[in-house]
């Protein structure tokens, strides 16, 4: 099997696809998160300013949220690049042997 | 109360003596291991996850982000914490996107993955010019405000205290290189981080440890100013999609970041730094409010702005409150340490440039000996030293502030599309390559100039003619277009095939550095 032959492999390119899709998907995400954020500071300013306990502020809480939610998507990345992408790579190595 | 900021400090001093006598005997340490063309820009590829992960944090959190944003947070309230907020969010991108394959393609700086399929030549100079350019803004803007902060803290005159910072710097790049650079971000992250942990107890032991105590002093003492809801800063969406889209994508296209991933051995501990450093990163920008509320209370706005008037000063002169002239001293040498090692791992960063890519790629072809090649490395060190030390002082009493976004903007539009689009999109050319960098960067550069930063706080016209704060939405978006176009308007066969040959380096990481 050549080398050209062997990145043709249907395994080889669903690696990638896989690879490349659970990335789109979590960028997705990370803007849904700030991005939603940023446009409630821009243009709902009331609800930042709801007090949800004595003078703490939707605001006050949803920026340490998007600060916590993003440091939890490396977090999730990781965990599946090590269980599943790192399986994958291990048994396409193994095919190359 | 009196401050004895911007007076030559006993335990500043003593504090700074040590982490510079300690930093530099790493530094010799580090020497000995220092003597290829890998050990000096990587390390070796022997830096651990974690290591690397607080090594990145180090070199994000500069004393900008430490005594900026508190300061501003100290001053205008939320807006400094949607500020925090924008800096972070870049890491998980840069997870997601470029840091497996960039480790697994790299062999010194980012411009090796651009070019890895194309034709070298052409691809270096634009990549290498397009992080030379953005290298230097971030160094001006760091040397000019370490320079006037150094003033304040220590009642040093600015000359000499720019003159340190770059002589001190110089050795540990000169002599240990990477491995040395790294240790020295290792060893002020881990007291940046410490410091300002303290100094959160410090102040939060003031309001019994509740934060809603906290916000209600606040609201208590500034009614008008409606501290805890968001001002000016975010007004009109299409600015914030400009400024989130330079911020986020601005850090995947930094070289001094891009070049910490290879200084780890493969793709899974790249991945590792990234996830530690957002942790120590996130923490940081957690905690950096809750810093600057507590300042705004416990100083007060007016005595704050007495020290400075941008309230860089907050958190020194909260840690002087809180702990005394010890506390201070420990914080002021922290701070200073920070500028030290950021403009270490800048220069760094200039020098792999100007000599890897430069020089012996296109210049030698790839052919000059592993002797020349540090030589030449060293050589471009204290030229870019010099270079940062001369420019600082130059820059003196200019206003930089647009500096630090225009780094970003280029980053974003020059350097990011061609790296991104090179690990991902086959039918990239050099031409696309070269033309998306000239475009992305001139277009960032142009824009900037016209916009309300430069055009109307620098050069003092009336009226900006491009209205928006960042230009990132639209020369981001012009840098990919331009790519997209000319790349199918030249067709390169050989980079379509060569893209093909590296997926098993770029997947499996066989074959990699």
């Amino acid at each position: 099997m050549t080398a050209r032959d062997f990145t043709n492999s249907e395994k080889f390119k669903d690696l990638v696809r896989t690879r490349w899709t659970f990335s789109f998907i979590m960028l997705a995400i990370l803007f849904v998160i700030y991005y939603g954020y940023i446009f409630l500071v821009a243009l709902h300013r009331d609800f930042l300013a709801v007090m949800v306990g004595r003078n703490i502020t939707v605001g006050i809480v949803l920026c340490t949220a998007v600060i916590i939610g993003s440091w939890l998507l490396t977090l999730i990345y990781v965990a599946w690049a090590n269980k599943v992408y790192d399986k994958k790579v291990e048994s396409l190595k193994q095919d190359l042997q | 109360m009196q401050s004895t900021l911007g007076q030559p400090n006993g335990t500043a001093i003593l504090f700074f003596v040590l982490v510079v006598i300690f930093t530099l005997i790493i530094t010799y340490f580090a020497a000995k291991k220092t003597k290829t063309t890998s050990e000096f820009y990587a390390a070796g590829r022997s830096v651990t996850g974690f290591q690397n992960g607080l090594a990145l944090a180090g070199d994000y959190m500069s004393a900008a982000s430490f005594l900026g944003i508190s300061g501003m947070v100290a001053l205008s309230g939320y807006d400094g914490a949607i500020y925090a907020v924008g800096w972070l969010v870049g890491w998980p991108a840069l997870m997601f996107l470029i840091a497996e394959p960039l480790r697994n393609l790299g062999k010194f700086t980012f411009a090796d993955v651009v070019a890895s399929r194309l034709k070298s030549g052409p691809i270096r100079i634009a990549s290498a010019v397009g992080g030379l350019l953005v290298v230097l803004c971030y160094t001006i803007a760091q040397m000019v405000g370490s320079g006037k902060l150094i003033q304040l803290m220590f009642g040093m005159p600015y000359e000499m205290a720019e003159i340190i910072v770059g002589v001190v710097m110089l050795l540990y790049v000169l002599f240990g290189g990477m491995l040395a650079t790294t240790w020295v971000q290792i060893i002020k992250a881990v007291l940046l981080v410490f410091g300002v942990t303290v100094l959160t107890v410090l102040a939060l032991a003031k309001f019994d440890f509740s934060l809603s105590n906290l916000y209600t002093e606040v609201v208590t003492m500034y009614p008008a100013d409606n501290m805890l809801n968001p001002g000016g800063l975010v007004t009109s969406p299409l600015d914030a999609l400009s400024l989130g889209l330079a911020l986020m994508f601005g850090l995947l296209g930094l070289p001094h970041i891009l070049m910490r991933f290879f200084t780890v051995p493969d793709a899974k501990e790249a991945r590792k730094s990234v996830a530690y450093a957002t942790t120590f990163i996130g923490y940081f920008y957690i905690v950096i409010p809750i810093v600057g509320f507590a300042a705004a209370v416990l100083i007060g706005k007016e005595t704050i702005k007495g020290i400075d008037a941008g309230g860089n000063m907050a958190a020194p002169a909260l840690a002087e409150m809180l702990g005394g002239t010890p506390f201070l001293g420990f914080i002021a040498a922290v701070a200073f340490a920070t500028i030290l090692a950021v403009v270490a791992g800048l220069t760094l960063a200039a020098s792999s440039a100007m000599s890897h890519d430069i020089y012996v790629s296109v210049f030698k072809k790839g052919h000059a000996t592993e002797d020349e090649q540090v030589k030449v490395a060293r050589i471009s060190v204290v030229i870019f030293g010099i270079l940062a030390v001369g420019l600082g002082i130059l820059f003196k009493d200019q206003n930089v502030a647009f500096l630090v976004g225009l780094a970003f903007a280029i980053a974003a539009s020059a350097n990011f599309p061609a790296l991104f689009l090179s690990i991902l999109w086959k039918k990239m050319s050099t031409q696309g390559a070269v033309w998306s960098i000239l475009v992305g960067g001139i277009t960032a550069t142009v824009l900037i100039i016209l916009s309300p930063t430069v055009w109307v706080k620098v050069l003092h016209n009336e009226v900006a003619i491009f209205p928006m704060k960042n230009p990132a939405v639209f020369s981001m978006t012009a840098a990919f277009i331009v790519a997209i176009v000319v790349s199918l308007l030249t067709p390169e066969p050989e980079a379509q095939e060569k893209f093909e040959d590296d997926k098993i380096r770029t997947y499996l990481g066989i074959g990699a550095e």
